[in-house]
């Protein structure tokens, strides 16, 4: 089955949300993208206080695309990977990613629902979201958004999760667009990258 | 703008309804929300609306231009106030550590803490520079755009349950005393000890609409221009150019920087990775 935006267009940004389990996710997932890939992708990764700083460098492991942790008003670049920093929420608009210390959305900052909403305001059709693995429902709220705004949702199999909880909350909320492993879900988004250079 | 940036910006209607809004608050109210980032601002308006039990932000507007006790309830819904003390206790190590010897040669520091919230960063720096023994040298102003946090930052009384976490903080940041000298506990308040608040004067001022008004040899502003889009932050870093003297030390948040100041080539980065810059020219 070929997923493609109801936009016809190409996706103008992924955003990704993961919790518990989700850096050897991540890893696994980003690992597997074409080395030219050249949608920019934005990550709230949950994390615990304690390994606050070392996470963009854990991650960057394996990893050609660049990580970024993001810095006020960054650009969105092409082939840029950017991830939220401890404590901040991440925010999205049309050209720029924003960041702020509103307190934290269910218990969460940054809160993937947050940066999925604001995504989902900023470019509607031309979203694509991906939630991963996680033990909280964070991200359903978001995900819903970007079906409601049309864009495309996909999410890790449940039973392929460390954490099956927040991927199964997704699906619940919302009608997903696909259910995929990790595999599965990075040779989906390198297709999409596909259409894009065309 | 170029072609594919204006295709991106679809046509939105919430969109056009928000600058109306910001735009007759302004005009009726004089406060500028105008130039705040959008989309951290869209979302606590939406919360507004909710909380109002309205579905459409022209409907906000109708009600906030026209009652004037729904227009403080959404001032107060629309500004963030999260802070701590000793947030990020690396950025307070560094200070310690690298600002404070550069300090001990000045005869008198003044500091301007711009956006302080309800006091606990400048109580926080108050104590830094106690314990380094500038703080008689020392005048602080700290001032933010909104009054009634100023209120709570005067009287200096927190939640006693914040203290595990804020002395914490505090050893981290390189702290070397016992922190509970620094409060007294009443009930379920830490009082902080007035020494502390001697050489602070706190006053409203908004950094959107009002001017320099001293020059200062530190101006601190930590996550307050995250919630300015580029024109504003332009103001602000006028703003701070103008108030700041050669060699001053200009302090940001974690995660902000001097990429959106036209006066960038003026500064060097005196601690690059707290952000903490020096005035060169
Ligand atoms: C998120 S708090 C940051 C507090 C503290 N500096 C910290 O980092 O913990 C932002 C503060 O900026 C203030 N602020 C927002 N807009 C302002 C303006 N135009 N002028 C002055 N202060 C403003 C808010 O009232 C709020 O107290």
């Amino acid at each position: 089955m070929a997923l493609r935006l109801t936009s016809g267009s190409q996706p103008a940004l992924i955003v990704i949300g993961a919790s518990l389990g989700g850096l050897m996710a991540l890893r696994e997932l980003l690992q597997q993208l074409r080395p030219d890939f050249s949608i920019p992708i934005a990550i709230v990764q949950h994390r615990h206080r304690d390994l606050q700083q070392q996470l963009v460098a854990s991650m960057q492991q394996g990893v050609r695309l660049l990580l970024r942790e993001v810095e006020d008003k960054d650009e969105l670049r092409p082939g840029q990977i950017y991830l939220a920093p401890a404590d901040y929420h991440l925010l999205v608009e049309a050209d720029c990613l924003l960041l702020s210390i509103d307190p934290p959305v269910s218990y969460a900052r940054p809160s993937i629902d947050v940066l999925f909403e604001s995504a989902a305001d900023a470019y509607g059709e031309r979203l694509i979201g991906v939630i991963l693995t996680g033990a909280n429902q964070d991200g359903a709220i978001g995900a819903a958004a970007i079906k409601a705004k049309g864009g495309l949702v996909l999410v890790q199999e449940p039973a392929t999760a460390e954490s099956a909880v927040m991927p199964a909350a997704a699906i619940a909320q919302t009608c997903v667009d696909a259910v995929l492993s990790l595999s599965a879900l990075a040779a989906q988004l390198n297709e999409f990258c596909e259409v894009c250079e065309f | 703008m170029s072609q594919t940036a204006m295709e991106r910006k679809t046509v939105n209607l919430e969109e056009i309804e928000l600058e109306l809004l910001l735009e007759g608050i302004y005009q009726y109210y004089g406060y500028d929300f105008r130039n705040y980032a959008r989309a951290s601002l869209k979302r606590r308006i939406r919360k507004v609306l909710e909380g109002e039990g309205l579905s459409q932000i022209s409907a906000l507007q109708n009600l906030v231009l026209h009652d004037s006790a729904a227009i403080q309830r959404m001032l107060l819904g629309i500004t963030v106030n999260v802070t701590s003390m000793f947030r990020d206790p690396s950025f307070f190590l560094a200070f310690r550590q690298q600002v404070v010897p550069l300090l001990s040669t000045y005869p008198y520091i003044r500091l301007w803490h711009a956006g302080c919230s309800e006091g606990q960063e400048v109580y926080a720096m108050a104590i830094l520079l106690q314990e380094a023994g500038l703080y008689d040298r020392c005048r602080i102003y700290a001032t933010d755009r909104n009054e009634r946090v100023l209120q709570r930052a005067k009287a200096g009384i927190y939640p006693l349950g914040l203290m595990q976490q804020y002395t914490q903080l505090y050893l981290q940041s390189g702290g070397q005393h016992s922190f509970s000298n620094y409060y007294t506990a009443a009930y379920d308040s830490a009082i902080f000890r007035a020494s502390l608040r001697e050489n602070i004067l706190f006053s409203q001022h908004d950094l959107a609409s009002d001017g320099s008004f001293n020059e200062f040899n530190i101006i601190l502003c930590r996550n307050v221009l995250i919630y300015f889009d580029p024109v504003l932050q332009q103001r602000v870093h006028r703003l701070f150019h103008e108030s700041l003297c050669r060699f001053g030390i200009l302090a940001l948040g974690r995660q902000e920087s001097l990429r959106l100041s036209p006066y960038a080539p003026d500064y060097e980065a005196l601690v690059k990775s707290e952000k903490i810059f020096r005035r060169l020219s």
